[in-house]
């Protein structure tokens, strides 16, 4: 009586193909990453060591380590996230909350999409028009953490909208129902439930700006400084530049070293992006709807 | 009979469509007015339109007047202090997402309660009246959205009391609830009227009918009838249409 029919099995068959293709299809997305990171360890892994993270380069960066470029990749990263995350999160707020719907936000939002488009080396060339020169702020970490700031904007804009999207709307006429402010049901209702989608978008960005090279190009990196940066308006070293430097422009770096580098940066960011995956999973547990 | 609150000529169009048509309705001090009508017909318009969430819908229009205590709502700039005075329980049960205990005490921490015997008070005797205590006072601090529909649908109705409200409304409370505890919710709303008043859209008719003072009935957006449930229950009402519904004849 339950016996399936010509069509059903025919149908069966079918799905199972179907299957089988994208199965298939999205099988090989997998070893790009493998291959990256089985490459890196291969040819650069020689030339790791502690000495190797924690010197400076010495000999025209023909020996030596990589420190003040990790270090100089830190500074920019935390500098411009300090000042993207204020900004990116009030204006995500102003715009999922309170902002009513016409001409001018839309404008806005525009601005916004906009704003993610344009290339790297644009931005840098805004950075170096804007920051450098007009706020007179010279090549310097400040300006290049600027510039990597302005960059994330609109990345970490969007990333903040989709999360306090994601808090049902009832929530919130719940809460303006029993009489709280729309700023007390930001407060306690909208914020604390959409925080790990901030925290993860956040993350996601110090990721992206810590491989960044053309936004800090003419903005705040050095080619080779041999010391560490005093203040915000110090050069410094970056290890996506450090990477293109020893790779393309100095003769003579053995073979084993621009690897090793790039292995170095491709562990910060993974270990950067575990941490968003770890939060995004402690948040996951302590769901509350 | 003290005017609680005066409805004058209320037109609400959405996008052009009207919903509401030059409603003109009286609630008294210490009553239940129940509302009747199909689907569709603009009660729950006629609520949001009470404690003034029909600001958040953008494509509404709002024309005429409601005036509780005597005063225009729609005068001041902020609702705020206009929602603490009313408490609104909508038809789909909202826990927010904390525990049972926050959801209760939400609504007089956000006026400025801090002291936390009152707050233990209000949530004992929120949760009481919404037939809710026996139930969860054990579990006071798990999240309030593990609770079942029923269960969350009460706590809905206890968070609405919270804010010691002078007007209460519930708008097609029972949907989720079983017939025993929705005839215990009965039984309090019939004591809480001797301090608020009540407005309760339902369905239900026999609800209406044993719940109510007076009833009104509206029809896509139009007040049929509205008339003291002796009058409106038994011998004809003013309206055919009134009539046959109460009969069960349509809708």
């Amino acid at each position: 009586m339950f016996s399936a029919s010509e069509h059903l099995i025919e149908r069966q068959k079918k799905e199972l193909r179907y299957k089988r293709l994208l199965g298939l299809i999205s099988l090989p997305l997998f070893f790009p990453t493998i291959l990256i990171m089985v490459w890196l360890w291969m040819k650069g892994s020689p030339a790791l060591s502690w000495d190797f993270i924690t010197m400076d380069p010495i000999h025209g960066m023909k020996a030596g380590g990589i420190f003040p470029a990790i270090f100089g990749t830190f500074c920019l990263v935390f500098l411009s996230i300090l000042i993207t995350c204020p900004l990116a999160v009030t204006a995500a707020i102003y715009l999922s909350e309170y902002a009513p719907h016409n001409i001018w936000t839309r404008i806005i939002r525009l601005a916004i999409l906009n704003l993610a488009g344009v290339p790297s080396i644009v931005h840098a060339l805004f950075g170096l028009g804007a920051f450098v020169l007009f706020f007179n702020m010279g090549t310097s970490i400040l300006a290049a953490s600027c510039t990597l700031a302005i960059m994330n904007l609109p990345v970490l804009i969007t990333s903040t909208l989709e999360s306090l999207k994601s808090v049902p709307q009832a929530y919130r006429e719940a809460s303006w129902n029993v009489g709280a402010s729309r700023l007390q049901t930001i407060q306690h209702i909208v914020l604390p439930n959409s925080l790990s989608g901030i925290l993860t978008g956040l993350i996601f960005s110090v990721a992206r700006s810590a491989g960044e090279t053309a936004a800090i190009l003419f903005t705040g990196v050095a080619f080779y400084l041999p010391f560490l940066p005093k203040s915000v308006f110090d050069q410094c070293m970056s290890l996506s530049m450090h990477l293109f430097t020893i790779s393309t422009q100095v003769v003579g770096v053995p073979e084993a070293y621009p690897y090793a580098t790039a292995l170095v940066l491709v562990g910060l960011i993974l270990g950067v992006n575990f941490v968003a995956v770890g939060i995004r999973f402690y948040f996951r547990t302590r769901k509350k709807w | 009979m003290n005017k609680k609150v005066e409805i004058k000529n209320l037109s609400v169009t959405y996008d052009g469509h009207t919903v509401l048509d030059n409603l003109t309705l009286d609630i008294y001090k210490n009553e239940i007015l129940t509302i009747i009508g199909p689907a569709n017909s603009g009660k729950s318009t006629l609520l949001k339109c009470m404690n003034r969430m029909i600001d958040f819908a953008d494509d509404a229009k709002v024309k005429g007047q409601i005036l509780v205590d005597g005063v225009n709502i729609y005068k001041h700039r902020d609702a705020t202090m206009l929602r603490r005075k009313i408490g609104m329980v909508s038809p789909l049960p909202v826990g927010l997402p904390m525990s049972i205990r926050e959801n209760v005490t939400y609504a007089p921490r956000m006026a400025g309660v801090r002291n936390k015997v009152e707050l233990e008070e209000i949530l004992e005797d929120c949760l009481r009246k919404a037939a809710l205590w026996d139930e969860v006072k054990d579990r006071l601090d798990t999240l309030a959205t593990k609770l079942s529909g029923g269960q969350q649908q009460r706590l809905t109705i206890a968070r609405a009391l919270s804010h010691k409200p002078e007007i209460l409304c519930l708008d097609e409370f029972s949907i989720a609830i079983d017939p025993v505890t929705t005839m215990k919710i009965e039984q309090v709303l019939a004591t809480l009227k001797k301090d608020l008043t009540i407005v309760l859209v339902t369905n239900v008719i026999n609800q209406a009918k044993r719940l109510g003072d007076r009833t009104a009935m509206i029809l896509n957006g139009v007040l049929l009838d509205l008339s003291e449930n002796k009058k409106m229950f038994s011998n004809a009402p003013k309206d055919i249409r009134t009539q046959n519904y109460i009969e069960g004849l349509f809708g």
